[in-house]
């Protein structure tokens, strides 16, 4: 009896570190299955990226997790819940298009959307949740050194600004676990790498568990706790050296591919049937 | 025609100006519905900017033509057509932008509703038979004739139409800037987008009664525009639009109170020279903070 008491208790602690856990997972679209035997666990705490070649399913599994999709095998859970059913308690940053230029709305009202925006009816000037909420977004807006720009048009800003100014928005409800889909696409080298730092510190200073969907690993290399390669209907999930090899990563395309590691740490991935590495690559020939 | 005695024309003395302006039901009337339009307006029209539906409210416009022609030649209210047919026109719309097609393909299809919407009136308009000889104002407006009942409508469709805005005002504005979020976090954005329509059509409806089908863009576009550009924040936006649209309106009416040129004119220059002034004045703010912000000469 006590057996099962302990074992009960490990699992409840589980349940209470663990943010998001895959057990060989399927999602199946239209008939195809997009990938199959799929396991991830994500502990709070923890930057986990999502990578893979365009169309293997990466947004798919952004979706799996907010419960969007149903699994058509295996088992998950989110925040110890069901997929979807803990969805307050995830910030989620969609793959994003900028705010065009026209876009006169302040930077402080997009992050106080995040707090307030599903809210029916008018805030009631001067109650104190009103002052609590303003101290709140000057707060996520701090950590994300946004500080400076905020009270800016959204339009007005550069990439970069509007990404910290998003990923504010998503963090300001506290959340446990923060989905952040392709959130480095539109920025240029040295943002990728300023953006990943930010990420991380978030992710270790508010014990947040953080899925991140990139196109490329190597800004974000040094950030990372683990990475999930989904290519070929299936995944790999473990340290960046053990997915981002020649030997995993052959097995997962069934292809012969090759992983050069450049003179300055950026990984070369060479012979994969289509590259999202190649642009760290040749920056490390110059 | 002790009314005729009455109207003295423009003495240049402000208060006796005024008092002439309250001197006549009908003036009082279209100051009164002139009021409740520009408030709607103001208010409507801020997040339509907001949202980019300005062709949208323009189809509902032009929609609202056929709608009072119809009416007249039924010899029903017009006002019943402005609203019927500007409620038809919404669901239309929320029809074709929840087809989901691409972006041109939706503003084709609406472009094509619109030049339906102008054959139609111009055929009920014929068939009148020129006994319709409101033709010009139903197009580009008049404060004439507006009666105490109509008034009274017009007061119970703002009422409904800025209540339900403000009532979902965070997630109306949250489905706005950001659909995907919003969704993600349970705001019903398609919900949103079709009842955010109808309350359209409801101030396209209102606003032409003053403004004609063809000039609501004075009421509901051209003082939101302004706001937009004067503040980026939400809340004095909206207040900034409603304050424009009534300032318009008012001035509009007595101007056109004291000479011969129609309402719709005025309100339309009017809020035109608002936005000439305020995107003038901007350039030139921004000129000048590039010349204090550009590195001095070495």
């Amino acid at each position: 009896m006590s057996q099962a008491g302990t074992a009960a208790d490990i699992e409840a602690r589980n349940a209470k570190e663990t943010a998001v856990a895959f057990e060989r997972a399927a999602v199946r679209m239209g008939g195809r299955t997009i990938w199959s035997d799929l396991s991830l666990s994500v502990a709070r705490g923890e930057f986990v990226a999502i990578l893979g070649p365009n169309g293997a399913g990466k947004s798919t599994l952004i979706k799996a997790v907010l419960g969007l999709l149903p699994l058509a095998d295996g088992r998950a859970s989110v925040l110890g819940r069901p997929p979807g059913e803990a969805n307050d308690r995830i910030g989620y940053l969609p793959q994003r298009r900028n705010f065009d230029a026209g876009t006169r709305i302040r930077g402080v009202d997009i992050v106080k959307l995040g707090l307030d925006g599903a809210r029916w009816g008018i805030p009631i000037p001067g109650l104190p949740s009103r002052a609590r909420d303003a101290a709140r977004v000057a707060e996520v807006i701090e950590l994300v050194d946004a500080t400076v720009y905020a009270r800016k048009p959204i339009g007005e800003l550069s990439g970069g600004e509007q990404q910290r100014l998003l990923i504010a928005q998503a963090l300001v409800r506290r959340p446990e676990l923060l989905v952040l889909d392709e959130p480095l696409d539109s920025l240029d080298l040295p943002n990728q790498a300023a953006v990943a730092a930010l990420v991380r510190r978030i992710c270790r200073e508010e014990n947040v568990a953080v899925l991140l969907v990139a196109h490329d690993i190597n800004p974000i290399l040094s950030y990372l706790d683990r990475v999930v390669y989904i290519a070929g209907g299936t995944a790999v999930e473990g340290s960046p050296e053990q997915v981002i090899s020649s030997e995993t990563l052959s097995r997962l395309y069934g292809a012969p591919i090759e992983v050069l590691r450049a003179s300055d740490g950026r990984l070369v991935v060479v012979g994969q049937p289509e590259a999202p590495f190649v642009h760290g690559g040749r920056h490390s020939h110059d | 025609m002790i009314e005729a005695a009455l109207f003295q024309g423009l003495s240049w003395n402000p208060i006796t100006d005024l008092q002439q302006l309250f001197a006549f039901q009908f003036m009082v009337n279209a100051l009164e519905a002139g009021t409740i339009v520009a408030v709607m307006a103001g208010v409507t029209g801020w997040f339509m900017v907001l949202r980019k539906q300005t062709f949208a409210g323009h189809t509902l416009s032009v929609i609202a033509f056929p709608g009072a022609a119809a009416a007249g030649l039924a010899g029903l209210p017009v006002a019943l057509g402005y609203f019927s047919f500007c409620g038809l026109g919404a669901l239309a719309l929320a029809g074709i932008a929840g087809s989901r097609r691409s972006l041109s393909a939706e503003s084709a299809a609406i472009g094509s509703l619109q030049a339906l919407a102008l054959g139609l009136g111009f055929l009920f308009v014929s068939l009148y038979h020129g006994v319709l000889n409101g033709l010009d104002s139903l197009l580009f407006g008049t404060f004439l004739g507006i009666t105490s009942r109509q008034v009274g409508v017009l007061l119970a469709v703002a009422v409904t139409a800025v209540t339900l805005v403000v009532v979902a005002a965070r997630p109306l504005f949250f489905a706005s800037v950001d659909a995907d979020v919003a969704r993600a976090r349970g705001v019903p954005v398609a919900l949103l987008g079709f009842g955010f329509l109808l309350v359209l059509g409801l101030s396209v409806a209102a606003t032409s009664q003053i403004t004609g089908a063809l000039l609501v863009f004075a009421l509901l576009v051209t003082p939101a525009a302004t706001a937009h550009q004067l503040t980026s924040r939400a809340v004095l936006g909206i207040a900034l639009s409603v304050a424009i649209a009534l300032g318009v309106t008012w001035l509009g009416l007595a101007l056109a109170y004291f000479s011969v040129y129609p309402v719709g004119f005025y309100v339309t220059s009017l809020s035109f020279a608002v936005y000439v002034g305020v995107r003038v004045g901007r350039f030139i703010a921004r000129r000048r903070q590039d010349v204090a912000l550009a590195p001095e000469p070495a």
